[in-house]
C-alpha cells in the first residue's frame, strides 16, 4: 500500500492552543495519528509531554476524545475501554498515546499484561529518549552515551529494545515508525487498526529541547536517525518480520551514512570522544545483525 | 409489599458477593488475587465462563491495573467490577485518587485483612480505612445477607452520585463464613437498578472529541470540581438512605441508611463499632441491659461520607464507646472521628482485634462495662 500524502484526509486534529515546544516530533506524529483515525480512535494517555500538549483544559488543543491517566495505568486502562466498547456495542479503537517512560519503565508490566492477553489496543509509544515532561532525565530507552539532566557524563547503559520485547510475547503486530516517514506510519497504523488484538507501534520522535538542537531540525535529526542505521524501521505482521523503505536498503552497512552526521546535530552527544562514537557504531552494527536474523528467522515458510 | 420469589440459599460473604455483582449486570470485571478476597474472582470468572453472568473478565497483572481496568471500562459507560484485600488495596493507591476524581462510578469489594509486616492474612480494618479520604463511599456490611444487599445498593449509589463505592466486608469473619441468606430475583434487581447511563460523567466515544483531565487553564476550575466531590459527598448520605429504603420496599429488608441503630431507646451510653463484629457487641449490649446497664449501640454503616448528624443524636448519652478494629499513631479512626462530633470528653475509645486476634461479647460486654463505669484511665485503651 502506498501513501499519498496530498490524498490523505484534511481534518484536522492537532489545533491551535495546544502547548508544544516549537518543532515537538511526538506532536508531528499525533498529527499523523488523527490523519489516520481520527473518527475511530479512543485515547489513553498518561502523564507525559503528550498530557501536557493538550493545551489547558476545559479546552483542548487535541480534537480526539482523550482520558488522561496515571502515569503506569495507561495500557489498562485503555484496555478497560476496548472492554467496555466491545460490550456495549461501540465501534471504535483504544489506543495508548505514551512516552517511552511511560510505557518501558513505570508502565511496563501493564504493556506486557495487556500484550500477553492481547487486549484488543493500539499502543504508540513515542519515543523522545527520556523522560521530557520533568525536565529531561534518563530512562531506560535513553540511548548510550546521550546526555540528560540525570547522566550528566552521558548514560552508562543501553537502550533497551522494546519492540523486539513486545515482539516476543507473540502479539499479532509490532512495528516500529519514524516522524520524518509520516506515510510509513499513517500505513502502519491503518494497517494495525485493521487487527483485533494487541498491536504495538515505537514512534521515533525527536524533541529539540530534550536532545538540544533547533527545533527547524525535527524531521531532518528524525530522517538521519534512520540513514545512518541508528534506527531501523520494520514491521511484524502475519508472524513475518521485514525491513521497511529506507532501512531496507540499508542493510549493506556501507550505504548507511557515517554516524556522525546523525550526532553532530545534537547537543545531547556533544562531549562524545571518537572512540565511544566507534564503540557506537559497533553497536549499531551489533543491532542490525540481531534484527536481520530475527527477520530471517521469522519469514513465511515458502 | 409484593411476594417475591427469594432463593433461600447458604453462602459465604465472598460467594455473596459475586451473586450481588452476577445480579447486577456489571459489563467488565478486572481483579487480582489476594486473601481473603480471591474467592470472589473465581467465583465470578466461573459465572462468566458458564455464561450465567455476560461480562468481560480482564485478567491483570496487578490491582493498580485491576483498578485501571474497571476505571477505563467506566469512563467509557460500562458498568464495572473489582474487589481487593489490605496490600492489594495499597497496590491501588493512586488509582483510588484518580477513579474518585473522575467521578468514576466504580463498585469494589474490600475484604477487610490487617497489613503486613508480618505477613498475616486475618482480619483488621486498617486497609479499608485508609482510603476513607481518597473520594470513595466507603461502607462496611455486618453479616452475609448484608454483604449481598449492601454490594447491590452500591451499584445504585455509584451511579446516581457519581461517586465509587467500596463495599467492606470482614475477612474470614465473614468472607469464608457460610450463612444462610435471601437471594433476589433478577427481575426484582432489574427493576432496582436499570442500566446506568454510558453518557455520565462524561461521554467518551469514538469521533466525539472531549478532554478528560488535562492541565487546568484556571487552578480554580480544579479547586471547584473538588469543591464538587465534597458537595457530592454529602448528597450521597441522603442517596444512601433514600436507596436503603427504596431497596427495603422492594426486597422487605431495610438496614437503616448511614447506620444502624440498635436498642438506642432510653439509653445512657453507646456503643459505636463498624463491620462484623458488631454481631457480638449487639450480644453484650443485650446482655448488660439485662443486668440493668441502660446501653444501646450505633453500627456504622457508611464511614464515607460519614454519618456526623446520626452520630450527634448520641450527644445526650453519658458515655460512648468506640470500638476501633485498627490502630494508628493517634488512637483509633472511628474514635478520633466520633470524638470530632461529640467532643473527647464524652468518648471513651476502645481498640481491639487487631491483627485478627478473636474479641467475643464477654470481652465486649466487659470493656463497655468498665468504659461506662469510667475505670479506664486513658481515652485510648488498647485491648
Ligand atoms: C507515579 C508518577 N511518578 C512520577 C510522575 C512525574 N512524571 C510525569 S511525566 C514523567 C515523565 C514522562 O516521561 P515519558 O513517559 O518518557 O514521556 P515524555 O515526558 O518524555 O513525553 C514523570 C516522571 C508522575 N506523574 N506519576
Ligand atoms: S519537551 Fe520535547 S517532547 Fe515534550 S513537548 Fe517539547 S518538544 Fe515535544
Amino acid at each position: 500500500m502506498t501513501v499519498r500524502i496530498d490524498l490523505l484526509p484534511k481534518t484536522k486534529y492537532v489545533v491551535p492552543g495546544n502547548s508544544a515546544c516549537a518543532g515537538c516530533g511526538m506532536m508531528i506524529g499525533l498529527k499523523v495519528l488523527g490523519m489516520a483515525l481520527g473518527e475511530e480512535a479512543v485515547l489513553s494517555i498518561p502523564a507525559s509531554c503528550a498530557s501536557v500538549v493538550q493545551g489547558l483544559g476545559p479546552k483542548s488543543g487535541v480534537a480526539l476524545p482523550i482520558l488522561n491517566v496515571p502515569f503506569a495505568s495507561a495500557a489498562s486502562v485503555a484496555t478497560g475501554m476496548s472492554e467496555a466498547f466491545r460490550q456495549l456495542g461501540v465501534k471504535g479503537q483504544a489506543v495508548v498515546w505514551a512516552g517511552d517512560g511511560g510505557t518501558a519503565d513505570i508502565g511496563f508490566a501493564a504493556v506486557s499484561a495487556a500484550a500477553e492477553r492481547n487486549s484488543d489496543v493500539l499502543y504508540i509509544m513515542y519515543d523522545n529518549e527520556a523522560y521530557m515532561n520533568t525536565g529531561i532525565q534518563r530512562s531506560s530507552e535513553t540511548p548510550k552515551g546521550a546526555w540528560t539532566t540525570t547522566t550528566p557524563t552521558g548514560k552508562r547503559e543501553a537502550k533497551k529494545d522494546v519492540a523486539l520485547i513486545l515482539l516476543a510475547h507473540g502479539v499479532p503486530y509490532v512495528a516500529t515508525a519514524n516522524i520524518a516517514y509520516p506515510q510509513d506510519f499513517y500505513r502502519k497504523i491503518k494497517r494495525a487498526s485493521e487487527i483485533r488484538g494487541f498491536k504495538f507501534i515505537h514512534l521515533f520522535a525527536p524533541c529539540p529541547p530534550g536532545w538540544l538542537f533547533d527545533p527547524s531540525l525535527t524531521v531532518e535529526v528524525a530522517r538521519k536517525a534512520v540513514e545512518t542505521g541508528v534506527f531501523i524501521l520494520w514491521e511484524y505482521d502475519n508472524g513475518e518480520l521485514k525491513l521497511n523503505p529506507p532501512s531496507s536498503a540499508l542493510v549493506d552497512k556501507s550505504r548507511r551514512k557515517p554516524l556522525v552526521e546523525y550526532l553532530k546535530l545534537q547537543g545531547r552527544y556533544a562531549h562524545l570522544s571518537e572512540d565511544q562514537i566507534k564503540q557506537m557504531e559497533e553497536e549499531i552494527d551489533r543491532k542490525w545483525q540481531f534484527l536481520l536474523r530475527f527477520a530471517q528467522a521469522a519469514r513465511p515458510r515458502a | 409489599m409484593r411476594t417475591l420469589a427469594v432463593l433461600k440459599t447458604a453462602l459465604t460473604g465472598n460467594y455473596a458477593v459475586a451473586h450481588a455483582v452476577r445480579l447486577a449486570k456489571p459489563h467488565v470485571i478486572a481483579a487480582y488475587p489476594i486473601t481473603p478476597q480471591t474467592t470472589i474472582v473465581e467465583k465470578l470468572s466461573e459465572f462468566v465462563a458458564k455464561g450465567e453472568l455476560k461480562a468481560s473478565f480482564v485478567n491483570v497483572e496487578s490491582e493498580f491495573s485491576a483498578l485501571a481496568v474497571v476505571y477505563g471500562a467506566a469512563m467509557a459507560g460500562a458498568r464495572a467490577f473489582t474487589a481487593t484485600s489490605s496490600h492489594g488495596l495499597f497496590y491501588m493507591y493512586e488509582m483510588l485518587w484518580w477513579a474518585a476524581g473522575s467521578r468514576a462510578p466504580i463498585v469494589m469489594a474490600v475484604v477487610t485483612r490487617t497489613l503486613g509486616p508480618p505477613w498475616n492474612i486475618h482480619d483488621e480494618h486498617n486497609d479499608i480505612l485508609a482510603i476513607r479520604d481518597s473520594g470513595w463511599a466507603v461502607a462496611m456490611a455486618s453479616n452475609v445477607q448484608e454483604v449481598l444487599d449492601l454490594t447491590i445498593q452500591a451499584f445504585k449509589l455509584a451511579e446516581s452520585a457519581y461517586i465509587p463505592v467500596a463495599v467492606g466486608l470482614d475477612g474470614f469473619v465473614l468472607s469464608h463464613t457460610v450463612e444462610s441468606i435471601e437471594l433476589p430475583p433478577q427481575e426484582a434487581v432489574d427493576e432496582f437498578l436499570p442500566p446506568r447511563r454510558p453518557d455520565l460523567p462524561l461521554r467518551l466515544r469514538p469521533g466525539e472529541p472531549i478532554t478528560m483531565g488535562n492541565i487546568p487553564s484556571d487552578d480554580r476550575l480544579h479547586a471547584e470540581h473538588l469543591k464538587n466531590i465534597y458537595r457530592a459527598s454529602q448528597e450521597a448520605k441522603k442517596l444512601v438512605k433514600s436507596i436503603d429504603a427504596e431497596y427495603g420496599k422492594l426486597v422487605g429488608r431495610e438496614y437503616g441508611g448511614m447506620v444502624e441503630g440498635f436498642e438506642l431507646e432510653g439509653a445512657r451510653y453507646a456503643v459505636v463499632c463498624m463491620g462484623a463484629w458488631c454481631g457480638d457487641a449487639k450480644e453484650a449490649v443485650r446482655s448488660l441491659r439485662r443486668e440493668g446497664v441502660p446501653v444501646g449501640l450505633m453500627r456504622i454503616r457508611f464511614v464515607r461520607p460519614f454519618p456526623d448528624e446520626e452520630v450527634a443524636e448520641l450527644s445526650g448519652m453519658d458515655r460512648v464507646v468506640v470500638f476501633d478494629r485498627d490502630i494508628t499513631p493517634a488512637g483509633g479512626i472511628l474514635g478520633r472521628e466520633v470524638a470530632s462530633v461529640l467532643g473527647r470528653d464524652k468518648v471513651v475509645n476502645v481498640l481491639a482485634g487487631l491483627a485478627g486476634v478473636d474479641f467475643k461479647a464477654d470481652e465486649f460486654r466487659k470493656a463497655v462495662k468498665h468504659a461506662v463505669e469510667g475505670e479506664y484511665a486513658d481515652r485510648v485503651v488498647l485491648l
